[in-house]
C-alpha cells in the first residue's frame, strides 16, 4: 500500500514538473531578459551629451570635408542635404527626373524636382554593431554622410538595401512639402547674394559617362 | 593616405595613416582595410569631379583604392531600417 502511494506521488510530481516546466522557463528567460536590459540601462557607458556633442562636431566637420560648399551650406541652413537622382534617363544634376532629401536618422525621401510630388521612403539605417558607447548609431551628420556617400556612389545598391515605403510612413509629407519650399527659397536668396557659394550648375552635375 | 571609420559616439577615428609609397606603410594600410572590410564595414573614397562636383567611390578592395587617395572612410554597411513599432 505505502510502495503503491509513494509510487503515485512520484509520478504525480513528474507530471506537474512537465507541466509547469515550460511556463518556468519561459520565466526564467524573461527575468534574465529583463535583469541584462536594467543592467544596460545602468551602465556607465550611457549617453553623454557632451561626448554626442563631440562626436557630432566631428562628424559636421567630415562631412563638411566631403561635400560640395553648396551641399554644406544647405546642411548647415536648411538641416538637410539634395542629391540628384541618377538612374532615371535624365543625367544627374538640376535637370535630373527626380532627387532625394537626406535628413538625419530618418529615411530618405525621394520627389520629382519639377512638380514636387512626392515619390516613395527609403528606410535605411548604418547600425553599428559593435556599439562602442552602448549605441549603434552614428552621430546625425555621420548618418547623413554616410547616406550621400551611398547614394552618389553606388545609387541602385542603397536603394536595394532600403525598406521602401509610400511617402507618409515615417517622414510627414507636410513637412517635406514645406522643406522644398524653404529650399527654393534659399537657393533663390543665395543666388542673388554676391557672395554665394558657387551652386553646381547641370553640366557640373552631369555624371561621368 | 588616412583611413578614418565612423564610430558612433565619437565621429570619425584614425584607424591607419601612411604613404602608400612606402612598402611597409602600404601592408599596414592593407591589413588595416582588411580588418574594416572583414568586421562588415563599407568603405567609401570621396572624390573631386574636374568640374567641382563632388561624390563617392565605394571600393571593395584595396587595390581599387585610387593611389592619390587622401582618405578612404569606412561606415557600417547599409541596413533596411524602421523603428520597431512599424515594423
Amino acid at each position: 500500500m505505502g510502495l503503491a502511494l509513494g509510487t503515485a506521488a512520484v509520478v504525480l510530481v513528474v507530471l506537474l514538473w512537465e507541466l509547469a516546466r515550460p511556463t518556468l522557463k519561459r520565466g526564467l528567460a524573461r527575468g534574465v531578459e529583463l535583469w541584462a536590459a536594467s543592467r544596460r540601462g545602468s551602465a556607465p557607458a550611457g549617453y553623454d551629451p557632451g561626448r554626442e556633442r563631440r562626436a557630432e562636431q566631428r562628424a559636421r566637420a567630415l562631412l563638411r570635408s566631403c561635400v560640395t560648399e553648396h551641399e554644406w551650406a544647405m546642411y548647415r541652413d536648411l538641416g538637410f542635404l539634395r542629391v540628384w537622382g541618377g538612374l532615371g534617363d535624365r543625367a544627374r544634376g538640376a535637370n535630373a527626373a527626380y532627387a532625394y532629401l537626406i535628413y538625419p536618422h530618418k529615411p530618405i525621401v525621394a520627389y520629382v524636382p519639377e512638380t514636387g510630388e512626392l515619390l516613395n521612403e527609403y528606410c535605411v539605417a548604418f547600425p553599428d554593431h559593435s556599439k562602442p558607447y552602448g549605441s549603434s548609431r552614428l552621430p546625425d551628420s555621420d548618418d547623413v554622410l554616410a547616406k550621400w556617400m551611398g547614394l552618389t556612389a553606388d545609387e541602385r545598391r542603397l536603394v536595394g538595401e532600403a525598406n521602401m515605403h509610400l511617402p507618409g510612413r515615417q517622414v510627414d509629407p507636410d513637412r517635406v512639402r514645406r522643406d522644398l519650399v524653404r529650399l527654393g527659397r534659399w537657393e533663390r536668396e543665395l543666388s542673388r547674394s554676391p557672395a554665394a557659394p558657387p551652386a553646381p550648375s547641370p553640366r557640373d552635375n552631369v555624371r561621368a559617362a | 593616405m588616412k583611413l578614418l571609420r565612423m564610430k558612433p559616439g565619437h565621429g570619425e577615428v584614425v584607424l591607419a595613416e601612411g604613404d602608400v609609397a612606402v612598402p611597409e606603410q602600404e601592408r599596414e594600410l592593407i591589413e588595416a582595410f582588411r580588418r574594416e572590410l572583414d568586421a562588415g564595414m563599407w568603405a567609401a573614397v570621396p572624390t573631386q569631379a574636374p568640374g567641382g562636383r563632388r561624390e563617392a567611390e565605394l571600393v571593395k578592395s584595396f587595390a581599387e583604392v585610387p593611389r592619390d587617395a587622401e582618405r578612404v572612410i569606412f561606415f557600417p554597411r547599409a541596413a533596411g531600417g524602421a523603428p520597431a513599432a512599424l515594423r
